[in-house]
């Protein structure tokens, strides 16, 4: 992981954020996404309204949120599972015209019948396999392409399905809570594959998540949805690979988390506001 | 299910294991010792159950005249032909009605109407339709296949797991990529059990389509038997009945095994 990042180690937040985005124009094949105005309604419920959000190509943007508050409506939405009542879903193109989009679920959704590699080539020719095979070894998974997915363990699972996503060389790869099923210590590798990942290829990211952790981790951006709407928007002002233990993503943890579970003691929350940007300013 | 392996440690045999292998076959030896016992003290005419060395000589009699084969080789040809109309019959149904709603709003209500119909109970129908001939043996048949297959075939592409189709839809397969990758493979397990059930059907109604009347086959050779009081062959007979229902049986595990090789239920041996 180190290696990954080495090269931008002692940068300020500045030269990182432009580097990142000149070396993402060279070989970047995000695409931008632009929600505006979005409703949708499931069974007669109102999960999202009138919803507005905008995604820089190459961004990585985690959303937070309580249980049912529409986080994974809204990424539904945005490949095509769910059809809004209302509003304008918009993706930008990339040099092939249409962008490729894929999606990553909380369970993995492999094909049982299929052998590790045949998942991983699930809808391509078989001119691909040679990819596939090296998109596997890049996630160190390339001894266990002839098995069956049934003696995988959860995280290698989920690597599979990332896989299978990376083959399509995707502009925009959609993250379901892919880590939810996931325990502790498989979570935070899987955390260092997909930022890694994304850092070298360079697609935009979008990531549904209960865990504020996970969110600061990974996210250039961390939006909060309560009520159909967006409630926080923060930028995520630290250098990766993030330190889980720095008092500066404490403070920010807490801050988002706070406002997730919606303490309402205001003048408390306001100091707290304060005190985490004099944290970060002071940096 | 039936196809989960018990694991058996392969240790040098020793007396034990020996023991635990005899054992299951000690109740079928000794009744087969008891019967040959009694069957030549006279304690068991031969008209009533012939001794189970005349059924062995008979065989080998039968076999070697090749009478045996040519009717064996009737009935599986019977058999296998009911089986390939009503089960493929079945099979496209339940492929219909479980993959278009309006094929099952169409086609379902009749058929389940018709199913709860005991085939057996049509044989008067049957005989007025299509007389004693090879025609109302292969309706038996195919009528008997036709549903467990129908309805495990319904029920497996309905139960297909939703998660995987949606996952399929987003990875742009086309419908018939979709059937083929995903319908189809998650519909097997449940089509397989209504093969495996419907082959036990096939040969009950096979035996009786063949004790009702017919001029070859194993059930001609029983009841040609019974009017000559040939206890010996009936035995043959019967015993030959329920050798192909056991291999029938071993032929559609093996497909299991083979088809199913993905499943956790068939990876207990690895």
């Amino acid at each position: 992981m180190s290696t990954v990042f080495a090269s931008r180690e002692g940068l300020t937040q500045e030269e990182l954020t432009r580097q990142m985005l000149a070396e993402g124009r060279q070989y970047s094949r995000g695409v931008a996404v632009s929600m505006r105005d979005v409703s949708i309604a499931l069974g007669g419920r109102t999960v999202l309204e009138n919803f507005n959000v905008e995604i820089a190509a190459g961004e990585f943007v985690a959303i937070v949120g309580r249980s049912g508050c529409g986080k994974s409506t809204l990424l539904r939405s945005i490949v095509g599972l769910e059809t809004p009542q209302a509003g304008t879903i918009t993706l930008g193109t990339t040099a092939q015209g249409k962008p490729d989009v894929r999606i990553m679920f909380q369970d993995s959704r492999l094909l049982p019948w299929k052998r590790v590699l045949q998942n991983v080539t699930l809808g391509l020719e078989p001119s691909f396999i040679p990819h596939a095979k090296k998109v596997l070894a890049q996630i160190g998974l390339d001894d266990r392409a002839d098995d069956w997915p049934a003696i995988l363990s959860g995280g290698q699972r989920q690597r599979v399905a990332l896989a299978r996503a990376l083959v399509h060389d995707p502009s925009l790869l959609l993250l379901d809570e892919p880590l939810g099923a996931l325990d502790a210590l498989t979570r935070i590798e899987m955390q260092e594959l997909i930022e890694s990942v994304w850092w070298n290829q360079g697609f935009t990211a979008v990531l549904v998540t209960h865990d504020v952790a996970e969110a600061i981790t990974l996210a250039d951006r961390v939006i909060l949805i309560e009520g159909g709407r967006v409630a926080l928007d923060e930028l995520i002002h630290l250098p990766r690979p993030r330190a889980r233990g720095s008092s500066r993503f404490a403070a920010l943890e807490d801050r988002i988390l706070e406002r997730v579970l919606q303490r309402r003691s205001i003048q408390m929350n306001e100091h707290k506001t304060h005190a985490a940007n004099e944290d970060i300013d002071a940096h | 299910m039936s196809g989960i392996q018990r694991r058996t440690i392969k240790t040098p045999l020793s007396f034990q294991a020996i023991v635990g292998h005899a054992l299951p076959w000690v109740v079928p030896i000794a009744l087969l010792v008891l019967w040959q016992c009694a069957s030549s003290h006279g304690m068991l005419p031969s008209r009533f159950l012939p001794a189970p060395k005349a059924v062995v000589s008979s065989f080998i009699e039968l076999s070697r005249s090749g009478e045996l084969w040519t009717h064996v080789r009737v009935s599986t040809m019977r058999a296998l032909s009911g089986f390939a109309v009503g089960g493929g019959l079945g099979l496209v149904l339940g492929l219909l009605t479980g993959s278009f709603r309006w094929a099952e709003t169409l086609l379902d209500t009749t058929l389940q109407m018709i199913r709860n119909i005991p085939a057996l109970a049509l044989i008067p129908l049957v005989i007025l339709w299509f007389g004693i001939d090879e025609t109302a043996k292969l309706f038996l048949v195919s009528l008997g296949v036709f549903f467990p297959v129908y309805i495990n075939t319904f029920h497996g592409i309905q139960s297909v797991d939703r998660g995987l189709l949606e996952m399929g839809r987003t990875y742009g397969l086309s419908r018939w990529a979709l059937y083929r990758e995903i319908i189809l493979p998650g519909a097997l397990p449940s089509i397989l059990v209504g093969v495996r059930f419907s082959l036990g059907f096939m040969w009950v109604m096979l035996i009786v389509a063949e004790t009702i009347s017919a001029r070859s086959g194993i059930g001609y050779m029983t009841m040609n038997a019974r009017e000559f009081m040939q206890t010996d062959v009936m035995v043959v007979g019967i015993l030959l009945y329920a050798l192909l229902g056991k291999v029938a049986d071993l032929l559609s595990k093996g497909l299991e095994r083979y088809w199913l090789r993905w499943h956790p239920a068939y990876q207990a041996a690895r």
